[in-house]
């Protein structure tokens, strides 16, 4: 059974920040529920209450990163990015402000629907020059989003899981590497954020089908390890899927697309997500089901692929976590 | 650094060489020169403390924007001296006055006059619309109301490292219309962020024509007071309004000077032309001609030959 871990970020984050006078904790009325009100608590004076204003909220963190400081800014990620985006860019990414842009509540990971499912923003953030992305897959990670994001010099995008998060891995995020986490010759998966749990739980029924999977994980989406990505496409026989909590357009299908393209890759891809199409509100075992991002929907992906039914039903998949809507360990039931 | 001219001759000089420029490239802000002349001449002249300049009189081409392969990039903001603890700092929030503030910085020997001439010529770093590493630029303003949010984060951050230096930003009166700008006022008061302060234009004027026209934003003296900044309300034009202003006590509270102004003061014949005052680009060699006989009167100059 896989380990969660409760409320990660909130230890992480106080771990790294306080006491570093550099480092500012910037909120925009959503402390608790990014996990940051116990930092709020004992570390006020790191700490920058700039209320539901978040175009200023921008500007000002890219006035505080012209004064020398590494501001991290929490709210949920669609808030950091659809409202302000002239801001974001003006005043943070232009000027290469160091800036840790900490968007919570990454693409279905949440029921508040579309308003508060960011979607599209690795899309956005990958077409933003000077902007880095990093993306949270488990508890691990989310340890040492921190670190990872303030070892950038200039703006970083980071989706943050929140709340209970399962442990998948014991290393953390090296930037700018990916993680293999199965060395198959047959088909190559490649996922992020909380889609590679669910490649994860496909794992054994594959195999019990005969099929050898290569399975990466990204956490760094830009910069791109190309070359990284490319050895690992041709060590497959068959052709390549991926698995992602956004809009196939744009995230990291696109980028696997790309890479493969201007490469002159011949092999197939398959991209599995949101297929052009916004979520609505529900539980994320209901939207990942709903919308194709779970296990079974990649199963069905390695049979378009390979041409072959295995016959794999949900009941062969390694047991999915019942998650309430409503926990402890969330602030609200968003 | 303290300049030997006075400011009213600083406003002149920057009037006349916008009202110069204009005329030889056949249109250019003139009427931002008229109300803004005072605020920018007095800011470089009296108000603001600023250091040498750091970069060279004639403006180096443009080297390319910041990303992680120019490590040589630099901002213009060099031109209002080093960015040490004890300086003022200035932003121009409203980027299309870079005109006039770069007159402004040829008249307080920040710049040579050679940078007025690269103004909006390919290649040239002293764009029409002030960038980040245009001289006496330090932030990309292009995009209004951006610029009181990030002098209020530049000077919460500089007070939080107890600098003496003061964050100035200068403002056009559109932007009020741009919900940022309450923000950053709200956020400024609830943080008290006195260290702050700004000095804005106020025309009446924007790009479609007269404020009232286009949007009409009311009292903004007594807006900016109920959101707690400390605002006060001067004639734009009267420089010793302007030297009294600033010594209002504002502990806790950003300063906001409302400086009211003409937009066509000193160039009077500029009135023919209301209400579309954002950008003069003359009508007819005939406008050409009147504007640039009855101007250079009014500043006491030589009508411009800008024949060739």
């Amino acid at each position: 059974m896989v380990e969660m871990v409760s409320r990660p970020y909130a230890k992480a984050f106080e771990s790294f920040a306080a006491g570093n006078p550099d480092i500012l904790c910037l909120s925009a009325d959503l402390t608790s529920s990014c996990e940051v009100d116990g930092f709020r608590d004992r570390h006020p004076d790191q700490f920058i209450s700039l209320g539901m204003a978040e175009q200023n909220m921008m500007s000002f963190a890219g006035g505080l990163g012209l004064a020398g400081y590494r501001p991290f800014i929490h709210t949920f990620g669609v808030f950091m990015y659809r409202r302000p985006y002239d801001q974001l860019m003006a005043s943070i990414a232009y000027p290469r402000r160091k800036v840790r842009l900490m968007g919570f509540l990454p693409g279905i990971t949440t029921p508040g629907g579309m308003t508060h499912q960011s979607i599209e923003d690795i899309s956005v953030m990958r077409s933003i020059p000077n902007m880095t992305i990093l993306e949270t897959g488990d508890a691990t990670e989310v340890e040492s989003i921190c670190e990872a994001a303030d070892s950038i010099d200039g703006p970083v995008w980071c989706r943050v899981l929140r709340g209970s998060v399962p442990r998948l891995f014991d290393t953390p995020i090296k930037v700018g590497e990916m993680r293999e986490l199965s060395s198959g010759d047959d088909i190559l998966v490649v996922t992020s954020g909380i889609c590679t749990e669910e490649a994860m739980r496909a794992r054994s029924a594959l195999a019990k089908a005969g099929l050898s999977i290569r399975h990466l994980h990204l956490h760094t989406i830009k910069p791109f390890d190309s070359k990284a990505l490319l050895d690992h496409i041709g060590s497959v026989k068959h052709g390549v899927i991926t698995l992602e909590n956004h809009v196939t357009e744009g995230g990291i299908g696109s980028l696997v697309a790309e890479t493969m393209a201007d490469a002159g890759v011949g092999k197939r891809l398959i991209r599995l997500g949101l297929k052009d199409t916004y979520a609505h509100g529900g539980s994320r075992p209901y939207l990942m089901r709903y919308y194709g991002l779970d296990a079974l929907a990649l199963v069905r992906g390695i049979e378009d692929l390979t041409g072959q039914q295995f016959g794999i039903t949900e009941n062969d998949l390694d047991s999915a976590r019942v998650e309430d809507v409503h926990s402890l360990v969330k602030a609200e039931a968003l | 650094m303290r300049n030997e001219r006075t400011t009213e001759e600083v406003a002149l000089g920057i009037r006349r060489r916008v009202f110069e420029h204009s005329m030889r490239n056949n249109g250019g802000y003139l009427s931002q020169a008229c109300s803004a002349g005072e605020q920018l001449a007095w800011l470089y002249n009296e108000e603001l403390k600023l250091g040498a300049p750091t970069l060279p009189m004639i403006p180096k081409p443009f080297e390319g924007v910041p990303s992680p392969s120019n490590p040589d990039y630099h901002t213009g903001a060099g031109y209002n001296g080093p960015a040490t603890p004890e300086f003022d700092r200035l932003f121009i929030a409203p980027a299309h006055y870079a005109l006039v503030a770069y007159a402004t910085l040829i008249e307080v020997d920040r710049m040579a006059p050679e940078g007025l001439e690269m103004f909006n010529k390919d290649g040239s770093s002293v764009e029409m619309i002030g960038a980040e590493h245009s001289p006496g630029m330090e932030v990309h303003n292009g995009t209004l109301g951006i610029g009181l949010s990030t002098g209020a984060g530049l000077a919460y951050g500089r007070k939080r490292r107890g600098e003496a230096g003061r964050t100035w930003v200068f403002m056009s009166d559109g932007e009020v219309q741009e919900g940022q700008t309450w923000e950053a006022v709200q956020a400024a008061t609830h943080h008290g962020i006195d260290n702050l302060y700004a000095i804005m234009d106020v025309n009446d004027q924007q790009c479609d024509g007269a404020m009232s026209s286009v949007m009409e934003v009311g009292d903004i003296k007594t807006k900016f007071q109920n959101f707690g900044a400390a605002c006060i309300e001067i004639d734009g034009h009267d420089l010793t309004a302007m030297r009294d202003a600033v010594k209002e006590k504002h502990d806790g509270k950003p300063l906001i000077i409302l400086a009211r102004t003409n937009p066509f003061h000193t160039m009077s014949i500029l009135e023919e032309r209301f209400p579309r005052l954002h950008y003069v680009r003359f009508k007819s060699e005939d406008e050409r001609a009147r504007m640039n006989v009855s101007i250079a009167a009014d500043l006491g100059v030589e009508p411009v030959d800008y024949s060739h």
